[in-house]
């Protein structure tokens, strides 16, 4: 198959993906719509909480809800699968057809880490049970692809700064913790909405949409456990491997480009959201908020330092 | 730990501006095109330092007291350690069904086996364990501590060589024109930044000679026609005075190193090579000339100055156009970076170049104070557009310019900055201890076996002293093992 063959293959692929996700999307919101009439948590009991007593229409409606909605969430994990799958594919023939890494542009930089994110996404779903996640990944990957339609190019090589090998191991690595933070952001999300609502109203968190999340201190673990593997990646990536690769195509490790700037500032604030875990009034909310301001620094940085900004990065990521 | 959550969210909070503000260390130019933009704002931002937030005091005062907080942190932390790293595992507890993970089992095997067993199954598994007549305390993890200070500590040395690069070291950068040579000293660089204790007058004392310097370009009709291919600088190097020339090609990513000072390749451009005639018909510039240039397309802007020139000093300025077109206006524009059908579109100006004042003066822009510019025929701005070969005479006996050619040029950056593995072997120490100070987790573990009624009754428990970590499913791995050994019939 020739290169330019291989290219409109990838282009097929990412679209069908796109809308694979959007379904998923749609069938977990689905699942969170019938979740609305289920009262009872959907976790395994605690030992020694009382199960509902008496049979009642209510119950077995909620009974009802309950395993569609668990149905539909096996719907939205098999499309995410399909969707992860396409995207593979996708990124690999765009590879093949430029003949390099394929994370040399913004538009490549969208798809790579959209597979990514849905690649974490699956494994902690396999190794953590984080289901509950679906909708918010599957509608933040869907966005992406959509966003990068607007930065697309067509499948080439790249410019001299970037022929290096560096580009598949500081790349691969931002890849790979944006795709982490994106999951951690989500779950740091979750636990901020389900923790209000407890607040507010205790025993809310048991019903409706929210008792299909895990209770919140579950949620904050994983977002702990998320983040702690997305930071040292992230360092590693942006604090070594990006100044190794400056200095080789720059002749400086660090220069206080933008892009430099706000990898830097992702740094500084979620090795803030590391130390808040362990400061007194910082537990729990403040250190989510944190990761939230982490993952926006970061978006920041992918988009309004490409779009609005420029730099010596202003060719990519 | 919440004064350092506050400083580094202000460090954050610091660092933001410089992104948004030109800044002096990295785009000298884009400030001065900002300055004169917003000239209202200049004198609010110049209070603040914010064109040059890095080495500004408040930014310095920011990450020093993160320094300080850290060190504040360390050190007593560092002595907590230390004595931590002798302890023995804490004594067993008295009620070992209150901790978070217990198994209690019964065993015909006596409580010396399985203490035995168990002390010997725990240091298998890089607990420290101390044995008791009738238990079996362990704890692990001593090294979570280590990975932590080991990350902060790290970071004084990110401090320090940054430090010692910035006071030693020096950067500069020159332009090269193909068949002209470069001598690493002071008075050759177009632009030199040094910290002060770098000993910029005695500099490394080699020169290049550059041969060819190639830029390529995927060619047109592709989609991605104009886009850079490649760079290739090539020539020979003489490392210092009287040593054999060594061949070198130097291209982007793969700079030249000459006696500790490393070269890199940072950009390309057009020298057009022009002969200037004076009125008298006598060349008063000849050569090759840098434009630099303007855009992707490598429209390139430039100057050419006859101070020599009779009866008054001649100066031109204009493009140089690798591919040169006219737009839809008639006006000259270039289509390609490459130099395939190259020409010159210049104006002329006679008078005062005004290079005799004394005053240092830039060699890509004209002084026009005491200048006038040339007319045509029609009244307006004379134009001249060259292509190559092609000879302008001017008008009232003024002179002439010829264009003879195109050479490439290189812009070079040199770069010194001692101890800069300092940084980036301080930043490797740091993840390492990061990793460390993750996913290390500290555990303790008590086993205790008393005869009870002809038996042996086994109480296991286990703490982990960060969370986490999946306790209860390692310590009934561990009890599985445990009963193995100490109950054959098991």
């Amino acid at each position: 198959m020739n290169s330019e063959a291989l290219a409109q293959l990838s282009n097929v692929a990412v679209a069908s993906a796109a809308i694979a996700l959007a379904l998923g999307c749609v069938a977990y919101l689905a699942e969170w719509a019938f979740a609305r009439e289920v009262t009872t948590p959907r976790e395994p009991m605690h030992v020694g909480a009382v199960p509902s007593a008496t049979p009642s229409t209510a119950a077995s409606r909620a009974a009802n809800g309950a395993s569609r909605s668990d149905r539909l969430a096996g719907i939205g994990l098999s499309l995410t699968v399909l969707g992860a799958a396409l995207l593979a594919a996708g990124v690999l023939a765009r590879g093949l057809a430029a003949g390099r890494a394929p994370w040399g542009n913004m538009y490549e930089f969208a798809v790579t880490g959209a597979l990514v994110v849905c690649l974490v996404y699956l494994v902690l779903v396999a190794r953590a049970g984080i289901g509950w996640l679906g909708s918010v990944v599957t509608g933040f990957c869907v966005s992406v692809l959509g966003l990068s339609i607007l930065v697309y190019v067509p499948a080439g090589p790249v410019v001299p700064a970037l022929n290096s090998y560096w580009l598949v191991v500081h790349v691969a690595a931002a890849v790979l913790a944006g795709g982490a933070f994106v999951v951690g952001a989500g779950a740091s999300a979750a636990f901020l909405v389900k923790e209000r609502a407890e607040r507010r109203s205790p025993g809310s968190g048991q019903r409706g949409v929210l008792g299909r999340l895990p209770a919140t201190e579950a949620m904050d673990r994983l977002a702990y456990r998320v983040h702690a593997f997305a930071f040292p990646v992230w360092t590693f990536a942006a604090l070594i491997a990006g100044p190794i690769w400056a200095q080789a195509a720059w002749g400086r490790y660090w220069g206080w480009d933008p892009k430099e700037v706000w990898a830097f500032i992702t740094f500084v604030v979620y090795a803030g959201y590391l130390h808040a875990r362990a400061t007194a009034g910082w537990r729990g909310k403040g250190a989510a908020v944190l990761a939230l301001v982490g993952f926006a620094t970061f978006l920041f940085n992918f988009v309004g330092v490409n779009l609005f900004v420029g730099g010596l990065h202003s060719y990519a990521f | 730990m919440r004064t350092a959550l506050l400083l580094l969210l202000a460090l954050a909070l610091g660092a933001i501006p410089g992104s948004l503000v030109p800044q002096r260390g990295v785009d000298s130019l884009a400030v001065a095109r900002f300055r004169s933009e917003h000239a209202d704002l200049t004198p609010w931002l110049d209070r603040l330092d914010l064109f040059s937030v890095y080495s500004s005091p408040w930014f310095a005062a920011i990450y020093l007291l993160l320094m300080v907080s850290l060190a504040g942190c360390i050190v007593p932390r560092t002595a907590a350690y230390a004595r931590a790293l002798r302890a023995r595992p804490p004594r067993t507890p008295s009620r070992l069904d209150r901790l978070p993970a217990h198994v209690t089992y019964e065993t015909d095997a006596s409580p010396d086996a399985v203490l035995g067993s168990a002390a010997q199954l725990l240091g298998q598994r890089r607990f420290r364990v101390d044995r008791d007549p009738d238990a079996v305390r362990a704890e692990k993890g001593y090294l979570r501590e280590a990975g932590n200070l080991l990350f902060h500590v790290s970071l004084f040395g990110v401090l320090v060589g940054v430090a010692v690069g910035s006071l030693w070291g020096y950067r500069g950068s020159v332009i090269v024109v193909e068949g002209q040579g470069f001598s690493n000293t002071l008075t050759q660089y177009d632009e030199f930044r040094a910290g002060p204790l770098a000993g910029a007058d005695s500099l490394p004392p080699f020169s290049l000679a550059l041969s060819t310097m190639t830029a390529s370009f995927q060619p047109p009709g592709t989609e991605q026609a104009g886009q850079p291919k490649l760079f290739e600088a090539t020539g020979t190097v003489v490392p210092s005075p009287g040593e054999d020339p060594v061949d070198f090609a130097m291209r982007v990513n793969e700079p030249l190193t000459v006696d500790g000072t490393s070269l890199f390749l940072v950009g390309s451009g057009y020298a057009p090579v022009v002969t200037v005639r004076d009125g008298a018909g006598d060349v008063t510039s000849s050569g090759p000339v840098p434009f630099l240039p303007a855009d992707a397309s490598y429209v390139s802007q430039g100057v050419v100055k006859a101070p020599d020139a009779e009866p008054e000093q001649l100066g031109f300025e204009g493009f140089f156009l690798p591919w040169a077109s006219t737009n839809a206006e008639g006006l000259p524009v270039s289509v390609f970076p490459e130099a395939v059908q190259p020409a010159l579109s210049l104006f002329v100006w006679t008078g005062d170049l005004g290079l005799d004042g004394g005053e240092p003066q830039s060699v890509y822009a004209l002084d026009k104070d005491q200048l006038s510019v040339v007319q045509g025929d029609d009244g307006e701005s004379l134009r001249l557009l060259l292509s190559e070969g092609d000879t302008a005479r001017l008008p009232d006996g003024l002179g002439s310019i010829r264009f003879d050619g195109v050479r490439e040029f290189a812009r070079l950056q040199v770069a010194s900055s001692p101890l800069s593995w300092l940084p980036l072997g301080s930043l490797v120490l740091a993840l390492a201890g990061l990793l460390g100070s993750l996913y290390i987790r500290p555990r303790r573990t008590w086993v205790r076996a008393r005869r009870d009624d002809g038996r042996t009754v086994v109480e296991v428990a286990g703490l982990d002293r960060v969370a986490g970590g999946d306790l209860a499913t390692d310590l009934d791995d561990f009890v599985a093992r445990l009963r193995e050994r100490g109950d054959p019939s098991q």
